[in-house]
């Protein structure tokens, strides 16, 4: 069975080069935007990329256990290492658009206030906040089924990323839509009356 | 093609501007009938086909027609205007366009006194467009201009860019520039010009007239629903760019007087 092949074979796989992976794209982006491979305005291009990244790999994250229960194919064990450089794109997007983009902490801040595309991707981000902290083996141990509660936030947090995202752009693009349908059909399967149905069928 | 090459410099041309490279120019576009993105115009608008353009020339005028491009702007003082141009999505660059000022053109094809508005219409070749096959807005582009915005001397039909027929991308053959209003008023592949006495559609304002109003002359004071104006970010500068403040009509203040008595927060 080809499940049975995967799931052997992430036994030897590990996950740990994934956060190497994720560090060396975003320096690599990074590079192209000083070198003009991103084009003649990369400060925009380098926000978008990081934060595309993010909202990709958050996906990924939520793609983990549906995958499991619809087709046994388990690939847990690499979800933390997702989940966190997520959350690093997400920061670097963040450092990108505060540092490189607006400059300046009064309009940071007032931004933040005054733009709701902003408020909500500041939302986004400070609900990865917790989840981030405690991504480690000690406090699974330690806070035990609140773990399990506390990272359920990873739902309204992809939510208002995906929300985000279709908030700033102009005309109807696809690529945001594709992403926010994605997200809600992956939050979708996780409802209680979804999984019954699937139960008795 | 018709109208390039320099016939003499303007008042208007602003040697104080740095204009952006040619690269920049013809490569950071928004032109959504070739796709959204800023790098698809320059990777799609080949396929455009300018052969044997015409442009019609109908409404309130004494010559309507079906002019060719030469009909319409041959023998017009083709002049260099290095404008700043700002986009509403808060970016900027400086172009030195080759073009023709509109009013001369309306000159040419005789407005009647009745006019009020002059309208214009982006081409359509569904077949060259990935854009216009994917709807991503409704087509064909039109715009609009009130009849003394029309033929301020700063508003121009610009043909060519660095002294070459500009690319397609950029609107080729034949575009309009109006300098003090955000990029998306200066319309793009012209195939209609029409004289008439009210105020015509313009793409933007139909898709969403509260972010985007008829006039959309760039002011700082007046944020966009979604993003501030305040600040704009000029292509080119690299990685470590600081926006720079945006100036009011674009830093056109002679055009100030089109707008005396008009309260810009409303008519936007």
């Amino acid at each position: 069975m080809i499940v049975d092949r995967i799931n052997r074979a992430t036994r030897r796989v590990p996950a740990w080069p994934i956060y190497i992976v994720a560090v060396a794209i975003a320096g690599f982006q990074f590079y192209q935007g000083l070198t003009g491979a991103l084009g003649p305005e990369p400060i925009n291009a380098l926000e978008r990329e990081y934060g595309e990244l993010a909202l990709k790999l958050l996906i990924a994250g939520l793609v983990i256990t549906p995958l499991r229960t619809f087709t046994g194919v388990n690939l847990i064990k690499y979800r933390r290492a997702i989940g966190l450089s997520a959350f690093f794109f997400a920061t670097a997007h963040l450092a990108v658009w505060a540092f490189l983009d607006v400059r300046a902490w009064s309009r940071v801040i007032e931004e933040i206030i005054k733009r709701p595309y902003v408020t909500i991707g500041m939302a986004a981000f400070v609900l990865l906040i917790p989840l981030a902290v405690t991504s480690n083996k000690a406090s699974i141990r330690a806070m035990g089924a609140n773990w399990r509660k506390l990272h359920k936030l990873t739902y309204p947090a992809v939510l208002l990323g995906g929300i985000h995202y279709v908030w700033l752009v102009k005309g109807w693009p696809a690529e945001p839509f594709i992403y926010l349908a994605v997200i809600i059909a992956l939050l979708a399967v996780r409802f209680k009356p979804f999984r019954f149905q699937r139960a008795r069928a | 093609a018709a109208g390039v090459g320099l016939v003499g410099s303007s008042a208007y041309a602003q040697d104080a501007l740095t204009p952006n490279s040619k690269s920049d120019i013809e490569s950071y576009n928004n032109f959504y009938e070739f796709g959204t993105g800023k790098e698809d115009p320059a990777r799609n608008a080949g396929k455009l086909d300018t052969s044997n353009w015409t442009i019609a020339v109908d409404g309130l005028v004494d010559n309507p027609g079906e002019y060719s491009l030469n009909d319409l702007i041959g023998g017009l003082t083709v002049e260099e205007r290095i404008y700043r141009f700002r986009c509403v999505e808060a970016w900027s660059m400086v172009v030195p366009w080759n073009g023709i000022e509109l009013a001369d053109i309306l000159d040419r094809v005789g407005v009647q006194s009745s006019a009020k508005y002059v309208a214009f219409e982006t081409v359509v070749q569904p077949e060259n467009m990935i854009g216009v096959q994917r709807n991503v807005i409704p087509f064909p582009y039109v715009e609009g201009l009130r009849l003394d915005e029309a033929r301020h001397p700063l508003t121009i039909m610009a043909t060519g860019i660095y002294g070459e027929p500009m690319a397609n991308q950029n609107g080729a053959p034949i575009r309009l520039v109006v300098p003090w209003k955000y990029g998306f008023k200066s319309i793009k592949s012209i195939v209609r010009i029409s004289l008439v006495d009210e105020q015509p559609p313009s793409t933007w304002n139909l898709i969403n007239a509260r972010e985007y109003g008829f006039y959309s002359n760039v002011n700082p004071n007046v944020s966009h629903p979604r993003w501030s104006q305040a600040t704009e970010r000029k292509i080119g500068g690299g990685l470590f760019a600081a926006r720079q403040d945006t100036l009011m009509f674009n830093g056109y203040d002679e055009v100030a007087g089109l707008y005396e008595g008009m309260d810009l927060a409303t008519f936007y």
